[in-house]
């Protein structure tokens, strides 16, 4: 039972790795109780299987799911 | 119509532009955009990521977006992603049309909405090491000129 987190552009430097796994399910405040504050800041948004969620607090994912954290994309 | 590419080797303007002006006969004309990694002073390589579950896509919205506001014959949008060099094509941007007008806007549109709101993450190698890009105001502005 576990949930696959990934982490996107200068996220996966923070995290000293590109994905992690955690226990699931998993709902927002156990991804910010497993990540920490640093990772799941106000500009990070969340990926549920490929889907940008629109209001990452109501994260809710089960066993075998995917979570990506976007931090805001480059430009220039 | 569309032809909606994530390229993880190098990319060929000429012959990507050849391509779609010949799959697009009835085009009356083809607006085209090649941006390039530029060369900066002390920027040695550049490097792209993307997520594979949400670029493509994002992507392919982005084209059906512009094809819903000017009338197209085509819309080619190819990005690069991976490590690159200094004057390297990056992303290639065509829009066929059969009034030059919607091309040009359209391109333009297209490549706004690249740079500042598709799903790619970019990291810059100099004399000290990897940099991250953080996002410009630049880019912000460039995305309320098509509200």
């Amino acid at each position: 039972m576990s949930v696959k987190i990934v982490f996107l552009g200068k996220l996966a430097d923070l995290a000293g790795a590109n994905e992690k796994i955690v226990a699931a399910p998993l709902d927002w405040n156990g991804l910010v109780a497993a990540l920490g504050t640093a990772l799941t800041g106000e500009k990070v948004k969340l990926a549920l299987n490929g889907t940008v969620l629109a209001d990452k607090t109501a994260l809710d994912a089960s066993n075998g799911d995917e979570v990506a954290l976007l931090p805001p994309v480059s430009g220039g | 119509m569309k032809d909606i590419r994530i390229l993880h080797g190098e990319l060929v303007p000429g012959a990507a532009i050849d391509a779609f002006s010949a799959a697009h006969p009835d085009a009356g004309g083809i607006v085209s955009f090649v941006g390039k990694v530029r060369r900066d002073d002390d920027v040695e390589e550049l490097e792209l990521k993307h997520y594979a579950p949400l670029t493509l896509r994002g992507m392919e919205d982005l084209a059906e977006e512009a094809l819903s506001r000017w009338k197209l014959e085509g819309l080619l949008l190819h990005h690069r992603t991976g490590r690159m060099h200094p004057g390297e094509p990056i992303v290639l941007v065509a829009a066929a049309a059969r009034h030059r007008r919607a091309a040009f806007e359209a391109a333009d549109f297209a490549m706004d909405h690249l740079k500042s709101d598709a799903w790619f993450w970019k990291r810059e190698k100099r004399d000290d090491g990897w940099h991250w890009i953080d996002p410009r105001a630049e880019d912000h502005a460039d995305l309320q000129r098509w509200k």
